[in-house]
């Protein structure tokens, strides 16, 4: 399977990065040559073969449910959880408004 | 000692010297960030932290006047890849969409480093978001090798990839040992770049919460050092169960460097064929059968091993690792931290696709192209699901092959260092010097290279041994053994 | 099966209905994270560093979470997958920070169950229907974007981003407004029930997704669409009908009904396509590498069992066989849990302070709880939250009324003095004690019948409704403290 200018446009709107007509047109053949390389996998007869799920045997553990057990994973952290923001006011995220 | 001898001195020798009062922590400390202090030529740190070394030092020195231990890495300034975030420090990833991100939190790795006496002496340059294979996709520049060739050139070598910060730092001595992270190579491929050793233990072994995810099934963090006790004595320091983390493993942590034991008698060292690839590097493959000769000498008896699906698993990691990337660098959006870009009039999705166009470089990008296409709605079953059936069966490889064997016996990467630029522009030649450490990242095994020699030109050469799952300490042993034989002693001449 | 049918310019059509019902599972904290999950907290404090997605942040399953979603399956008659896994549902989003959802899409927690609706809830005899569950997933919440609270800018809140949710999608097996209603309300109650959902639709604790076509009766089903967010039982029913009546016309005006996403309008009563939500929907769902397949063993499963509760179903049918109510009572009763742990709670009291069987009580209680205290309580402004309105007081005056001490009215009366006055309720009872002495009622029953010849005459004459006339005589006479079934007995005898 290879991609088209048209399919690489739709993949990057997909992941939400803008790309110009060259960056677009460079692309192409890049992804080109990778995809047709992976390609190879097809060869492999993986009959009766369940994808991997768990590289080392190890089981899901639950945790208790506990408020802020860990503060590290825990809430009460607005300071914290903000800190970084580009824009925050009034304890509240700030993003270019949204039409629903 | 004089402070240049002190740069000189590894983990152990550091740890010893500092509890026993031949010098104190804070002459290390400070010697060593002289050498980062001098050495902006290599670009190997983002950010230096010199106070943050210092301060560590004056807390060991003073544990040691009140008579308190000063834990496994007392007194032990290391580069901290920039990738593992640390409170209160920029943590970029060698990313512009999150420079000038300072976390509110301390990753576990680092953190267990830290209360183990270690200090930071900075926040080593990497690929950007560990996506590369000679750190050439840093948006703050390329880490430049300590090692020229030895033609009288002085052109510029790739110190490996993803945490080629790490291993020049290492090799030009401006730190005893650093971390790394390992999603397909990116401890062991460096390591051999700079004759230095390194090892990724098992998937689980040190907790993945607080270090910038790039492939979540592949990630592991391992330290790089200058030999392998000083390997086993920090892995010690960063191993260990996290309940923060889901996929830790709830196993205690061996005491790697106790059991260290070059004695390799009754030990099957295992040497895939498969990894005998036409067209192999006349001085890896010499290399490769001297470090089989120096087992054999060891006490170990050598098998021949097949693993089969070899030559898929490069692929088969090209798809699952930028599939798992797409998703994990979703999060970089520009609306909670991080670089964001708002042209004029832009809505929310305008801003997230100008942000992320930005903000990631062009490695970066194409990985989450990739990533993305192979998930998508008609791909996945063809791309996705057929890559993690390959894995499970490269993963039986290994199990088949672990009933023969102890350990493999492998070179680390097909090549020594290439030139910095000589594969850039090619995406597909640099994915293929990963070639023998993906494997082993697929299967979540131990695996670690350690330094062999030097080529014709004067570059190192990494042997790496891969090992069953959780035994660090047979994968360690022998690579000991090797070190014992190999001897080397080489390091690159300063002319930064 | 249902009739219901639209009445179309061409014709008769069939409404064919599915629901997706998002249901807050019941937790302490989230089902990723150690946030509380709280409602009604300021913006952004109960959000933790793994919500905001954080570089390096992990997701840990809470085991509440996955048990409460376990109960409710078994509670459904569904099977519950030993083995499921949760996978990433990719999208961006102001209210998703890590770009993703986890969900479960590929192996859900909960498969195939059923629930069975009365279609009419005043006809608890009349006609039932299965609707089929097709599955229950766990997944997590999204924060909140606030529109209205800056010119430029929506705010976002992620107090709920993380939130632990079931997804519970039935099959398209409802056919009217009706049937959808019903189904949501009994799903609800046995949510309620369970304790896995505290089941308040205004706070968005449920909300329905609601899937609707229309057909020709005895057609393959037409194109669905999906009104989103619907939070009330009653909206449930006006979607279904606004919007099948919508496709009806579309078809009929030689239209094609499209598949997508619409949001109800409860001013309008009329549902309209979400622009903003149509990008080309491509989900890549993958499993989720930081978590590990969830498996469930058999003592977690046993103990989830072990503490589920009776049923809505077993009650009823409890309460109409064992306690010999009648259907209507049963299933009013059994309605809501508070009702029922009150009429469990009183009638078991009841039982204590007389000494009698409950199923001889619990008709008595049945009536006072749900006619002669609910007539009370209608008149009172705090209604059953009244601070006066105790089990202790209730049980007082149902135990007073049925040993005869008082008649049944009285205790009425009684009840609302005691409500709206500082009155004494022991001494209330004691001065309103009806009076079983024969001698008085006979007395009093002579003097009435003398007065009252000629009524008497007609009586005897074949006037069977008289007698009511006498019995409401002598209890005026006795100034309401008769025991009426001693009047009753003593009339009959007076006038044979």
């Amino acid at each position: 399977m290879s991609v088209d200018t048209a399919t690489v446009a739709k993949i990057a709107a997909l992941a939400r990065i803008k790309l110009s007509e060259a960056e677009l047109a460079a692309m192409v053949p890049e992804l080109n040559g990778i995809l047709a390389w992976v390609e190879q996998l097809g060869e492999v007869d993986v009959t009766g073969v369940e994808p991997m799920t768990a590289v080392i045997e190890n089981h899901l553990r639950l945790r208790d449910d506990v408020i802020n057990a860990d503060p590290l994973t825990g809430g009460d952290n607005r300071d914290g959880v903000l800190a970084n923001a580009p824009v925050a006011e009034h304890g509240f995220f700030g993003v270019p408004k949204v039409i629903e | 000692m004089m402070s240049a001898n002190l740069t000189e001195l590894g983990v152990a020798a550091i740890r010893d010297g500092v509890a026993k009062g031949e010098f104190t922590a804070v002459e290390v400390a400070e010697a060593f960030n002289a050498n980062v202090a001098a050495a902006s030529a290599l670009n190997a740190f983002i950010v230096a932290t010199p106070e943050k070394a210092l301060e560590a030092a004056k807390a060991t020195d003073a544990k040691r006047a009140a008579g308190q231990p000063l834990g496994k890495m007392g007194g032990v300034p290391i580069g901290m890849k920039d990738l593992f975030a640390t409170k209160g420090v920029q943590t970029t990833a060698a990313s512009h969409i999150l420079e000038g991100f300072t976390p509110q939190y301390e990753s576990t790795v680092s953190q267990k480093l830290w209360d183990a006496g270690a200090g930071m002496l900075g926040k080593l340059n990497l690929d950007q978001f560990a996506m590369g294979s000679s750190n050439e996709t840093s948006y703050f520049g390329n880490v430049i090798s300590p090692w020229r060739r030895n033609d009288g050139g002085n052109a510029a070598l790739a110190p490996g990839g993803s945490s080629g910060g790490s291993s020049a730092a290492v090799a030009a001595r401006l730190a005893p040992a650093a971390t790394g992270t390992d999603t397909g190579g990116s401890i062991r491929q460096p390591a051999a770049f700079v004759g230095i050793s390194g090892i990724k233990p098992t998937y689980g072994r040190c907790s993945r919460w607080g270090i910038v995810a790039f492939a979540s099934s592949l990630d592991q963090a391992g330290p790089m050092a200058r030999d392998v006790r000083d390997c086993a004595i920090m892995l010690e320091a960063m191993a260990g169960f996290d309940p923060k983390d889901a996929t830790s493993l709830n196993l205690p942590v061996p005491e790697w460097e106790a059991g260290l034991n070059g004695d390799l008698r009754g030990k099957k060292v295992g040497i895939p064929r498969e990894y005998r690839m036409d067209g192999m590097d006349a001085d890896v493959a010499a290399s490769w059968d001297r470090g089989i000769e120096w087992l054999k000498d060891a006490g170990a008896e050598i098998v021949d091993i097949s693993l089969p699906h070899t030559k898929y698993a490069l692929p088969a990691y090209y798809i699952i690792a930028p599939a798992e990337a797409s998703s994990n660098l979703a999060r970089y959006d520009g609306v909670r931290y991080g670089l964001r870009d708002l042209p004029d009039g832009a809505g929310l999705q305008d801003m997230y696709a100008a942000t992320r166009a930005a903000g990631f470089g062009a490695e970066v990008k194409r990985r989450i192209l990739i990533g993305t296409y192979v998930l998508s709605a008609g791909f996945y079953d063809a791309y996705y699901t057929q890559a993690q059936k390959v894995r499970t069966l490269i993963a039986q490889d290994f199990k088949n092959a672990f009933t023969q064997c102890d350990v493999i016996l492998a070179p680390t990467a097909p090549t020594a260092a290439f030139g910095l630029g000589e594969k850039s522009d090619d995406p597909l030649s640099m994915y293929l010097n990963d070639v023998f450490a993906v494997p082993a990242s697929l299967a979540g095994l131990p695996a670690m290279s350690v330094p062999a020699g030097l080529n014709r030109e004067g570059l190192p050469l990494g042997l790496q041994i891969v090992g069953k799952p959780f035994d660090e300490q047979g994968v360690l042993n022998a690579g000991l053994a090797i070190e014992a034989r190999a001897q080397f002693s080489a390091k690159p001449e300063k002319w930064w | 099966m249902s009739n219901y049918r639209i009445q179309g310019a061409t014709g008769e059509w069939e409404v064919v209905i599915g629901l997706e019902v998002h249901a807050q599972v019941t937790s302490q904290s989230k089902l990723f994270s150690g946030a509380a999950t709280a409602f009604g907290a300021e913006p952004n404090t109960q959000v933790s560093l793994v919500d905001a997605a954080m570089p390096g942040m992990l997701p840990v399953p809470n085991r509440e979470c996955i048990r409460q979603a376990v109960r409710t399956g078994m509670a459904i008659n569904a099977q519950i997958n030993k083995w499921s896994r949760f996978d990433r549902k990719n999208y961006f989003y102001a209210d998703l920070p890590q770009g993703y959802q986890i969900s479960q899409l590929y192996h859900p927690l909960v498969g195939e169950g059923t629930i069975e609706v009365i279609l009419d809830e005043k006809d608890p005899e009349g006609s039932t229907k299965t609707i089929g569950i097709e599955r229950i997933h766990v997944e997590q919440d999204a924060g909140k974007l606030m529109h209205d609270q800056h010119p430029t800018m929506s705010y976002v809140d992620l107090n709920r981003s993380g939130v632990a949710l079931m997804e519970i999608v039935s099959r398209p097996d409802m056919r009217s407004p009706a049937e959808a209603g019903a189904y949501l309300a009994k799903l609800r109650q046995i949510l309620r029930y369970v304790g896995s959902c505290d089941g308040n639709m205004d706070q968005g604790s449920m909300r329905a997704d609601v899937n609707v076509s229309v057909r020709r009766p005895g057609e393959p089903f037409g194109t669905r669409t999906e009104t989103k967010n619907v939070n009330s039982v009653r909206f449930v029913m006006a979607v279904v009908e606004s919007e099948a009546r919508r496709q009806v016309g579309v078809i009929e005006d030689g239209g094609q009904v499209v598949q997508e996403t619409r949001l109800y309008d409860p001013d309008k009563n009329e549902t309209r396509s979400m622009r903003s939500k149509e990008d080309a929907h491509d989900y890549r769902y993958f499993p989720d590498p930081d978590l590990l397949p969830l498996e469930l063993d058999d003592a977690f499963l046993e103990e989830c069992r072990a503490s589920l509760p009776e049923l809505p179903d077993a009650k009823r049918h409890r309460y109409e066989t064992a306690l010999g109510l009648s259907p209507y009572d049963a299933a009013q009763l059994t309605l809501e849990v508070e009702t029922f742990q009150q009429f469990e709670e009183m009638l078991d009291a009841v039982v204590k302070a007389s000494g009698k069987a409950e199923r001889d009580l619990a008709k008595r209680v049945a009536n006072w709880l749900l006619s002669e205290r609910a007539g009370v309580l209608k008149g009172i402004d705090q209604g059953a939250a009244h601070p006066k309105n105790t089990v202790a007081a209730n049980v007082a005056l149902i135990v007073a009324a049925n040993d005869g001490v008082i008649s049944g009215s009285k205790a009425k009366e009684i009840f609302a003095a005691y409500l709206t006055s500082d009155i004494d309720l022991a001494a209330e009872i004691e001065a309103n004690k009806q009076t079983s002495d024969t001698g008085a009622i006979e007395a009093a029953i002579a003097k009435i019948l003398a007065d009252n010849a000629d009524k008497v005459a007609e009586f005897k004459a074949g006037k069977e409704a008289l007698f009511g006339f006498f019995v409401g005589q002598t209890m005026k006479a006795m100034q309401g403290k008769a025991n009426p079934q001693v009047v009753n007995e003593l009339l009959r005898k007076a006038l044979a």
